[in-house]
């Protein structure tokens, strides 16, 4: 037998397995997702493709590749393989067709709308988000010529009041932060639903282990992978997924997706590329325009981060539990906001949507009001005083002064940033050392 | 050589084994417009070394990426596994009728339905005449993704493994 003989018999034997047989649980899909070792070099470990460009074969090559006709590499704003493992990564955890990573989570926000909306167009979102999301949606989003509609996520009859004929999109983050709110998806995206425009679910604090809006109905998943996804406090990074069962042909609210486009020669997103049209729409028109490239480093830090997601969560969530019940019964602290508590108003959405546990980033109010918050974030020892979420450190934050302190009193108020309110983002360093910190930092607030 | 198929849930192996399997393919619906979907399946799946014959009575005589155009299937010289069809669901049905009858004549194994195109009525009669059909799906994107050029793109593949990829 000649080796091409031989090569030949085994690139047809090889992959005869019915390797869709069996479906991989959550820990598998974490660990392996998107990564088989490298074609060429066997690299076990996703390798790092530092690298700007990718050579064509020939100028033909080169067009196809241009014309969106082929599937390669061109260029590291568009795609890279390391970036690559990590946006198949997320869309297979998240139960999604697709994904585009992007330089942060707030770039991936910038990219999830601009695929949906053009001027005039108008929205409908939670007012119960991470404070530089309310800024981006209400001042910078509104020099784009888009209107964000803020409502009160707690009843889902909200945001059917608020949708208007412009209205292309509802956005909620499953998880809110910092307030520990858990918004009912089924029944937001059921509004959406009725009204043919897609949900987006923010599900950085959730993360995929613990809720996959999906599976409830949403239509696009966003992420800060900065947060838990990365986990590390040590890489940048954000992802948009679509489920792929969204119909953009259903009505005539989104030509961005079913009209020639001008920035592609006339190609036709959602008719070409299907049921992951908007993910080559995101990231042929979006990142090629706009530039907030993932870069390849930072994924690799992600992916590793990744990797143990499902581990990490387990803990954080173990250790948040154990330290908002703590909270709940110092003499010192006026409320916990924690949805894994009996005591919180979300504790029966929490048992629906979040059954593996509550997330670890909660708020709580301390007594003394905006001058003991500052004491009290300056008096921990082994929580971390930053703006930062989903790290393995403990960090702390006093909100009124920090992430929220562009807003006005009211929007503080009605984000669960108030001025006695402290967040927390509970680690994975040992419970009672966590406890133990909190404890003398509340003796001296 | 058909198998009991489950039009909502293809196995890998049942697709991979087609595109092994298959490698010359007529092509009803093929227009020369280059931005349109049918275009793009065609010129992908010959850089992947498949002929792709178009089939459209109003472009016939013409070429489209080198091939000549038939107007029909049965003007289609030499024999073709597999018949890839870019055309509305109920026009499937009088295709996939023809493919039928011409199944022997042109060694025609299976029926392919594109993205959105889907007439079940006309599959059944196909796999009651022994072909296989595949309905939904684009050649071009299931390639891609067994080949694992799809995943360059972020798109989930569904594959977990811890072989090299091969081919397809």
């Amino acid at each position: 037998m000649t080796d091409d003989a031989s090569e030949g018999e085994l690139a047809m034997s090889d992959d005869d397995s019915d390797d869709d047989a069996r479906e991989y649980s959550i820990e598998t899909r974490a660990i392996h997702a998107g990564a088989r070792p490298d074609a060429t070099t066997g690299a076990r470990s996703t390798p790092i493709y530092q690298t700007t460009a990718y050579v064509f074969d020939d100028v033909d090559h080169a067009a196809s590749l241009f014309n969106l006709q082929s599937f390669g590499y061109i260029y590291s704003r568009l795609t890279n393989p390391t970036v690559a493992v990590l946006e198949e990564r997320v869309a297979n955890l998240e139960g999604g067709r697709a994904a585009v990573a992007s330089a942060s989570g707030h770039a991936a926000q910038f990219l999830a709308f601009f695929s949906l909306l053009e001027p005039g167009d108008e929205f409908v979102s939670s007012r119960n988000l991470y404070g530089g999301s309310i800024t981006q949606f209400g001042v910078s989003f509104k020099r784009l010529g888009w209107t964000c509609h803020f409502v009160d996520s707690t009843d889902p009859a909200n945001f059917e009041a608020a949708i208007t004929p412009k209205c292309k999109a509802i956005f909620i983050e499953a998880l809110a932060n910092p307030g520990g709110v858990v918004v009912d998806i089924e029944a937001v995206a059921a509004v959406a639903k009725a009204h043919g425009i897609p949900l987006i679910v923010d599900n950085t604090l959730a993360t995929p282990y613990l809720c996959r809006p999906m599976e409830w109905g949403a239509d696009i998943v966003i992420h800060s992978a900065t947060k838990f996804i990365g986990g590390h406090g040590n890489a940048m990074g954000g992802v948009v997924v679509e489920s792929g069962k969204f119909d953009w042909f259903a009505n005539n609210k989104f030509p961005t997706m079913t009209e020639p486009d001008p920035a592609y020669h006339g190609l036709t997103f959602a008719e070409t590329f299907g049921d992951f049209g908007y993910t080559m729409k995101t990231r042929a028109v979006g990142l090629r325009d706009f530039g907030p490239a993932l870069a390849p480093q930072n994924a690799f830090l992600l992916l590793q981060g990744v990797e143990t997601l499902p581990l990490r969560m387990e803990r954080h969530c173990a250790n948040a539990q154990a330290v908002a019940e703590y909270l709940e019964g110092h003499p010192k602290v006026a409320w916990v906001s924690y949805a894994g508590l009996s005591s919180s108003p979300y504790n029966a959405l929490a048992a629906k949507y979040l059954s593996l546990g509550a997330g670890a980033v909660f708020t709580f109010g301390v007594k003394g009001g905006f001058e003991a918050g500052i004491r009290l974030v300056e008096a921990c020892n082994l929580f971390s005083h930053l703006a930062n979420i989903g790290d393995t450190r403990s960090l702390i934050l006093h909100p009124a002064s920090t992430t929220h302190r562009q807003l006005t009193d009211e929007q503080r108020d009605a984000a669960g940033a108030g001025p006695d309110v402290i967040r927390l983002s509970i680690g994975l360093e040992t419970a009672a050392d966590i406890i133990a910190d909190l404890d003398q930092a509340l003796d001296q607030a | 050589m058909n198998e009991a198929v489950n039009h909502e849930h293809y196995s890998d192996s049942l697709i991979r084994g087609i595109l092994r399997r298959c490698r010359t393919i007529a092509m009803p619906g093929a227009s020369a417009n280059w931005v349109r979907p049918s275009s793009f399946a065609m010129k992908y799946l010959q850089n992947k070394g498949y002929r792709v014959i178009p089939v459209n009575p109003g472009q016939a005589g013409d070429k489209i990426h080198s091939e000549m155009v038939y107007a029909s299937l049965a003007d289609v010289p030499g024999r073709f596994p597999m018949v890839d069809i870019f055309r509305n669901s109920k026009d499937a049905g009088p295709i996939c009728d023809e493919a039928i009858e011409l199944a022997d004549e042109k060694g025609i194994e299976v029926i392919w339905m594109q993205l959105g195109v889907r007439n079940d009525e006309a599959a059944a009669r196909a796999e009651a005449a022994g072909l296989t059909v595949i309905m939904n799906r684009c050649p071009k994107i299931e390639f891609g993704r067994l080949s694992g050029e799809l995943s360059w793109s972020g798109i989930n593949s569904g594959i977990i493994s811890a072989k090299r990829q091969k081919a397809i």
